[in-house]
This record gives structure tokens, C-alpha cells and sequence, in this order.
């Protein structure tokens, strides 16, 4: 493991307190490189997604290249670099849920919301997304909404639960 | 902590506990269908009813079942109640003093339960895992006790190999070969890491013995600790988990608390510190190398090896890496010798295994059985059979695995005989397919998945994985011939045998599995006319879901 690092990042300009809150997350890991990941989990909590500038932040406080922090925050597909929508609707597309219709699910969602899998609706209300097994296939299919898993999911019971959020229909 | 400590948590645990016990399923699955509603509900009934000295009820792990939760147990009565909701929690307590229950009755001999085995499930359902003195009390710790106070590492390993573990991540590598490795490379610091990313489409296995006993886990890694001089563990965790991250991290804390991890293990000069690493939603961080470079802090893309992480692993030091089921295992063969262990299975697979059953079947959730059990007591006798149809296929090993036709049924489940017949036991997903399935379109979806998450690093993996799912799409839109069915199965090869890493090497295996049993959906499939007609049809089938979320 590297030596520790006594370093400090420079406040950020913004004053915004969430940087000081990440500061306080990197500090935590003595500012070291390889805790990179741990603080993107940080401050995607913090944030809601990845702005550059944010990434910028991070690069200087860890002392890394921003190609390194950019690089690690694209290849996992838990970071996101867009804002996401006010409500998330994800849907799981693992091999029990395939079986047992995930794709009526997200077809059903497009013809209701107009979005597809990674999609926001035009008015930011609702983001669509898939997941690689949730790890609820004794349910399946299964559907999280906004953190909240739901199985046995139909069209008809996941359309009933998203309807509030879709102000404009399909597209 | 000695002993004499560890045996008076266990009885002061034991002595506490009421009579009867009322337990519910606070695993995942049954959260998800309210079961921590339905646990305080259970509480506060008890509490209404004035049975608090007598009964108390707890949550607890996984109890196997999952589409039937959130279930509940009645110990030791030995009641148990499946979909139990808010309104008909009250009954269960009612019952006890004589009252109607309510709640829809599951009979606990059935045989989804009565023929399956309990080594590494053994404490999950019973014990609270969100405190160290229920898995005391259940005997915990007294493994890593023994492994440190009376045994040398060098016959801790002796014990390991004894059994004949192998690797329960799916590659069945033997564990005691590993850990005698590690032992003996030379490097002034060693770590234990522990694979809990399990990414595998349709498995919850590592998931469930995290949230349902997540000290056993962290016995095992302790165990090795010890046996192969490190100091440091790492748990390597899916971010997908964030109940099981919780309950690990509760875990090493009150581990630590009570002198069971941390420094001076038991009084010795042993140290061992665990710490939990998030993976933040890449599939190809469960191969070794990726999986490394991930817990420093980079991107998940693997390395060539050798050098293995036993030589040079972490920060360039010897590492043990082993997955959550087999550090599971180890707790009780250093408690009770390797002999009884190695008496389970067969000679070759020794053990037990835990399966998660899903996709058409009556029966959905964990599955543990001796290996070397026939498939089809699997998925018909203890899973129940495809309801409503007839099984057309079984699927094991997750998109590196392969689809095993109705007709071989009867193969034994151990590493070998699922390799001849062109599958794999991979960490132990099994998806039934009944005959909705389109076995075509089954290959398609997970020639999709590897294409989604190759790494990007090697380009027989990243390109072939791409050009594989576009012949295999070709083929379903009925745009493809005999000459594409060739190219197909020709890339299938190189990609196999040219790829860095595990998942390039592995990807190709649905297909060439589902090509070796189902080739006749294949030609049903095959546009009769020349290549000059079959690409003026149009392609229709666009490229799947992409966009990923946590």
C-alpha cells in the first residue's frame, strides 16, 4: 500500500458544502489513489452523477491524472455522467427475468413513457434503466423503483406504478 | 478472548433465548415482498400478547424458498408459513396459545426441503445475522479459535487440502493447492481477498450467505489469513448488494469489537483486519486480475497471467483469492477435520454446493445438495418440475456456461461431468427453460450480456463478442444461411481461444452449447437463397438494452 499522503485539495470555488463533505470522504482514505473508486461512490452519492467538474475535483484531490479519474468513472456502469431523472424506473434484464418476460416490461414502459433502456423522459421526471441481475430472481421478473424492489412484475402492475411519473405519453 | 470468553457468549446467548422462537426471512427476496413489515408486526403482536417472556421473534436469513416469501418459522414447533403479509402475521402468534392461523401453511417435509443438504447453509434461517453472539452461539468462531491456538498454519493447509475443496467460484481450482501457494511465496505483506462480485445473471447464492451469515464468511477469510501469513482482507462486494454490504460491515465491526478480527486474534500475535470494497457495476471484475486492479482503485480490465495473484496479486504482493462460498466452507473443516467433509460428495467434488433454482420452475430459490447429485433430482425432484410444461433445457454456469438438453438430465452436477457435456458448474446459477424458450434467442441474450460487458482490453473478446451478436441476430431475423451458420461457428473457436481473459474465452459457450443440442432451431431458422438475396433483407432486430444502472 503507498504511504499515506498529507495532502490537502483546495476548496472548491463553488463554496457548494457537498465538496467540503467530499473532502471529508477523501480524507477518510488518507487521499490515497487506489481509494478512487471509493470516493466516486462518495461523490456520486452526494452529487447524483459525475459532473466533469466534479471529476476535476477528485483528480486533484487524489493527486491522479484527470484521463485516470475520467477513464475509472466511464468503465464502470455504476457511474453516471448525466443527471438522471427524478424518479428511476429499473428494470432487471437478468437470465431469470429474461426468461420470465423482462422485455415485455420495457417495451411495455416505452409505449407508455416514449424512453427506452438509459433514456429520461424530455421533462427529467423519469429515467429508465436496465440492471445485470438484481439478485431477486426468486421473484422475478423484478423491477426497482426509485430503490424500492417490486417482483412478479406484469406490464399492466408496472405501468399502475410508474403512471404518476409520466406527465407526456409516449413520443 | 479465549475460550472460556467465547463459550460464555454462547451460552449467555443460548440461556436469553425464550422458548419459542418465532423467525422471519429478512434476506433480499422476502424484503422485498414486505418482510420487514411483516417481522414488526410479528413483534408487536408477541408484545400485545403478553408472550415476551416466552417467545420472541427474530429476523433471520435466507430460508431458501424466495418466491414464496416473506416466510416464516416456528420454532421449535417446526411450523412454517410462506406469503405471510401484515394482516396475517398476528395469526402466527396467535397459534401458539391455540388460535386459527391464518397464514398459508408450507409443509417443511416437503421434499424441497427434505432433500437437500446444510454445510454452508447450515446457520442461514436460523441465526440473526445481524449479531455476532447468534453465530457464536451456533458454534462461530470456534473453527478460527481452533486454527490459531492449536494448529500450525502449515497444518491448517494440510486440513484445507485434506478435504478436497475446491473452488466454489465455479472454476474448481483445489483450494488447499491454492492456499499451499500462497504460503509458501516469499513477500513482505500478503492479502485474502474474498470474490463477492458475483455478476453472474440469475445467481444469488454469495448474496444470500452474506446476508444471512455473514460471520462465517469472515471466519474463513481469518482461517486463511492465518494459514497463509496475511494480515489484510479484502471483501470484494457487488454494489448491487447493499443489504449484504450492510450486514458485512456490521459484521466486522462487532468481530472486531470482540477480538475476533482485528489485532491479536485470540490472544496470539495474529492480525487480521477486513475491509469491504465496493465494485461499482462491472461483470468482468470477477476475474481475478480485473478484480484487483478494481480494489486498487483502477479501471476492471484484467492482466495476462501468469504471474497468478498467488505470486503477485495486490500491490504486486502474493494474494489469496477465493470466492464466498468457499471461504464459507472453511470454518467447519478446521473445526471438525477435513474427514467428514471430504466424505460428502464424490471422491473427485467433494462437498456440498448451493444452487439458486430459478427461471421455469415450481420451486424458486437456494438449493443445496451434495455434488454429484443428477440434475433432474435438481429441477424435478427437488425443484418441482416446470410448471404447467415440460423442461427443455437447463442452464447452468451463467453466460459462461452452457445450456444442458432435457435429455441429459441425468448427468451427475460436479466440475467434471458438466465440462464433457460442454457446460460448466460456474458459481452455481441454474435457469430452467421450458418449451417457450427459443434456444436461439437464450444464445443471443447472453452473447449480448458479454458483449455489453467486455472490458474493451483485447480484441477478440471486443470485436468478436460484437460480431458474434450480430450473426446470431441474423440468424433469428432469418437473414442468415449456411455460410453465416459457419462463420458463426468459426468465430465461436477463435474468440474462445484467443481472448485474454475468462469472459472472452467463456462467452462463446452458450452458443456453442446451444449449437451442439439445438442446432435443428438454428437451421429452422436459416434463409434458403444466396448471399446476394439474404443481404437485401432487412435486418430488424436492433441491438438490445443498453444503458446500466446500480
Amino acid at each position: 500500500m503507498p504511504t499515506p499522503q498529507p495532502a490537502a485539495a483546495p476548496p472548491h470555488p463553488s463554496g457548494d458544502k457537498r465538496f467540503k463533505l467530499l473532502e471529508v470522504a477523501m480524507r477518510k482514505h488518507q487521499f490515497r489513489a487506489d481509494a478512487l473508486i471509493e470516493v466516486l461512490h462518495a461523490a456520486q452519492q452526494l452529487f447524483g452523477y459525475l459532473e466533469l467538474d466534479l471529476l476535476l475535483f477528485v483528480a486533484r484531490g487524489l493527486k491522479l491524472p484527470p484521463s485516470r479519474v475520467y477513464g475509472v468513472a466511464t468503465f464502470y456502469h455504476f457511474f453516471s455522467l448525466k443527471p438522471r431523472g427524478k424518479h428511476t424506473c429499473v428494470v432487471c434484464t437478468g437470465t431469470a427475468c429474461y426468461v420470465k418476460g423482462a422485455d415485455a416490461l420495457l417495451a411495455a414502459l416505452r409505449a407508455e413513457a416514449g424512453v427506452g433502456p438509459g433514456e429520461t423522459t424530455a421533462d427529467g421526471v423519469l429515467s429508465v434503466l436496465t440492471a445485470r441481475c438484481l439478485g431477486a430472481c426468486g421473484v422475478a421478473p423484478a423491477a426497482v423503483l426509485d430503490g424500492t424492489v417490486k417482483g412478479y412484475q406484469t406490464p399492466a402492475t408496472l405501468l399502475a406504478d410508474v403512471k404518476g411519473w409520466v406527465t407526456g405519453g409516449p413520443r | 478472548m479465549d475460550l472460556a470468553d467465547l463459550r460464555a457468549i454462547a451460552d449467555a446467548e443460548r440461556a436469553a433465548r425464550p422458548p419459542a422462537e418465532i423467525r422471519c426471512c429478512t434476506a433480499a427476496g422476502c424484503a422485498s415482498a414486505d418482510a420487514p413489515a411483516v417481522l414488526a408486526t410479528l413483534k408487536t403482536a408477541v408484545a400485545a400478547a403478553g408472550l415476551g417472556d416466552r417467545v420472541r421473534a427474530v429476523g433471520v436469513g435466507c430460508m431458501r424458498l424466495c418466491s414464496q416469501g416473506p416466510l416464516v418459522a416456528v420454532e421449535p414447533a417446526g411450523a412454517l408459513y410462506q406469503k405471510v403479509t401484515t394482516e396475517s402475521a398476528g395469526s402466527v402468534v396467535a397459534g401458539l396459545t391455540g388460535g386459527a392461523v391464518t397464514a398459508e401453511p408450507l409443509d417443511p417435509r416437503a421434499p424441497f426441503f427434505a432433500r437437500q443438504s446444510s454445510v454452508v447453509l447450515e446457520n442461514s434461517g436460523r441465526i440473526e445475522p445481524e449479531r455476532v453472539e447468534s453465530y457464536v452461539a451456533a458454534d462461530g468462531y470456534l473453527g478460527l479459535y481452533r486454527a490459531v491456538r492449536e494448529m500450525t498454519p502449515a497444518e491448517v493447509v494440510a486440513a484445507v487440502t485434506a478435504s478436497g475443496l475446491r473452488g466454489r467460484g465455479g472454476a474448481g481450482y483445489p483450494t488447499g493447492v491454492k492456499w499451499a501457494t500462497v504460503a509458501k511465496n516469499p513477500g513482505e505483506r500478503k492479502y485474502v481477498v474474498c470474490n463477492a462480485d458475483e455478476g453472474d445473471p440469475g445467481a444469488f447464492m454469495n448474496r444470500s450467505v452474506l446476508e444471512s451469515d455473514p460471520h462465517k464468511v469472515l471466519e474463513g477469510m481469518a482461517v486463511a489469513g492465518y494459514a497463509v501469513g496475511a494480515a489484510q482482507g479484502y471483501v470484494y462486494c457487488r454494489g448491487e448488494y447493499p443489504l449484504a454490504i450492510d450486514r458485512l460491515t456490521t459484521a466486522i465491526k462487532q468481530a472486531t469489537k470482540l477480538g475476533l478480527l482485528g489485532t491479536h486474534v485470540f490472544g496470539t500475535p495474529f492480525d487480521f483486519r477486513i475491509d469491504v470494497r465496493i465494485g461499482a457495476g462491472a461483470f468482468v471484475c470477477g476475474e481475478e486480475t480485473a478484480l484487483m486492479a478494481s480494489i486498487m482503485g483502477g479501471r476492471g480490465t484484467p492482466t495476462p497471467r501468469p504471474p497468478y495473484p498467488a505470486e503477485s496479486g495486490l500491490w504486486g504482493m502474493p494474494t489469496l483469492l477465493n470466492n464466498v462460498e468457499t471461504f464459507a466452507n472453511v470454518p467447519r473443516i478446521v473445526r471438525d477435520g477435513p474427514e467428514w467433509f471430504a466424505a460428502l460428495g464424490t471422491p473427485t467434488s467433494p462437498g456440498t454446493k448451493v444452487f439458486c433454482l430459478t427461471g421455469k420452475v415450481a420451486n424458486t430459490g437456494l438449493v443445496e445438495v451434495p455434488l454429484g447429485t443428477p440434475l433432474r433430482t435438481i429441477v424435478e425432484g427437488i425443484g418441482g418440475g416446470a410448471p404447467g410444461g415440460t423442461i427443455k433445457a437447463v442452464q447452468t454456469g451463467g453466460p459462461s456456461g452452457g445450456c444442458v438438453p432435457a435429455e441429459l438430465l441425468d448427468t451427475p452436477v460436479d466440475y467434471e461431468s458438466l465440462g464433457t457435456i460442454g457446460s460448466i458448474m460456474g458459481s452455481g446459477g441454474m435457469i430452467v427453460m421450458d418449451q417457450t424458450s427459443d434456444m436461439v434467442d437464450v444464445a443471443r441474450y447472453f452473447m449480448e450480456f458479454c458483449m455489453d460487458e467486455s472490458c474493451g482490453k483485447c480484441v477478440p473478446c471486443r470485436a468478436g463478442t460484437v460480431q458474434l451478436h450480430r450473426l446470431l441476430s441474423r440468424v433469428l431475423d432469418g437473414t442468415a444461411g449456411a455460410e453465416e451458420m459457419e462463420r458463426l461457428e468459426a468465430l465461436c473457436h477463435m474468440v474462445k481461444d484467443t481472448s485474454l481473459c475468462g469472459l472472452g474465452q467463456t462467452a462463446p459457450n452458450p452458443t456453442l452449447s446451444t449449437l451442439r443440442y439445438f442446432r435443428r432451431e438454428y437451421e429452422a431458422k436459416l434463409h434458403p437463397g444466396t448471399r446476394a438475396q439474404r443481404l437485401r433483407l432487412p435486418m430488424v432486430s436492433a441491438n438490445g438494452p443498453g444503458g446500466h444502472a446500480p
